[in-house]
């Protein structure tokens, strides 16, 4: 799992039939002690995350486990959001 | 599949079950001129490889733990086989 | 699978529960000689592996198969705790 910061949403009117009622969210990933990294992923969001919140990805076909993803065409789903991450130093 | 060299072994107490009883091998992907693909990694062992043999590498999870006889479990890359010879088109 | 070292944890109340009560580990993925090699990635365990030490970890699919049949979404998970390293690079 990869940790990432919510940072937009995207609206998607026609798609997979599977995809309806999905929440999709744009996440930058970050590093666990905070920093972005390059690049972004679209995500079905499981859990309610909101704008700027950290939150834990699953990707591949892992995130058909993701709940209500079971079946779908799903690459990347949100399954938790982070309240802290400590780094041993 | 990928062209590996075993490079080494692990001694691990703790682990998941089914990965007890075979070896856990570090492997080296190799590019086809032999030289490193990256950083070794951990495979386990489904035909008896030992350190120095250029073998056959699986990274997909139901190919590698189905070689080693155990469906279901959390192995996502083993030895599967030993490579004799490759011969490579010159052009 | 791959070689990491276990160098924090992280923490998070709203999930799927299926990761209800697993520890979530933040893991350096490293190479046999024990340096960095890639980036930081987070695991579930299914070895009770703690703080600093040496781990492998499996990726996929396959990583979520020590807990079934719970289905606990994860992608990677600490399989093993590394005891020993016996590694023969190549001249």
């Amino acid at each position: 799992m990869i940790l990432g910061r919510v940072v937009g949403t995207v609206v998607a009117t026609r798609k997979d039939p599977r995809l309806e009622g999905k929440k999709l969210l744009i996440i930058k990933p970050v590093t666990p002690d905070g920093e972005d990294e390059s690049g972004y992923v679209v995500s079905v969001d499981t859990v309610s995350a909101g704008y700027r919140e950290t939150v834990l990805l699953v990707a591949g076909s892992s995130a058909r486990m993701a709940e209500g993803c079971k079946d779908t065409p799903v690459d990347s789903a949100i399954v938790g959001i982070v309240d802290t991450v400590r780094l041993d130093t | 599949m990928l062209i590996a060299r075993v490079v080494g072994e692990l001694v691990a107490t703790q682990k998941h079950a089914s990965h007890e009883g075979r070896k856990i091998l570090l492997v080296q992907p190799l590019n086809l001129d032999g030289s490193p693909r990256g950083v070794p990694l951990v495979a386990l062992d489904a035909v008896d490889a030992g350190v120095g043999d250029r073998v056959l590498l699986t990274t997909e999870g139901y190919s590698a733990m189905t070689s080693v006889g155990r469906p279901n479990s959390p192995i996502d890359s083993a030895v599967i086989g030993f490579i004799d010879r490759i011969d490579l088109d010159p052009a | 699978m791959q070689l990491g070292r276990v160098i924090g944890r992280v923490w998070s109340t709203v999930k799927n529960s299926g990761l209800d009560g697993q520890r979530l580990l933040v893991v350096q993925p490293v190479t046999p000689e024990l340096k960095p090699a890639g980036k930081l990635l987070i695991c579930a365990d299914c070895t009770g592996a703690g703080a600093g030490e040496l781990i492998y970890w499996c990726r996929g699919r396959e990583s979520s198969f020590p807990f079934l049949p719970v289905e606990v979404q994860t992608d990677a998970t600490i399989v093993g705790i590394v005891d020993a390293v016996d590694y023969w690079p190549e001249p």
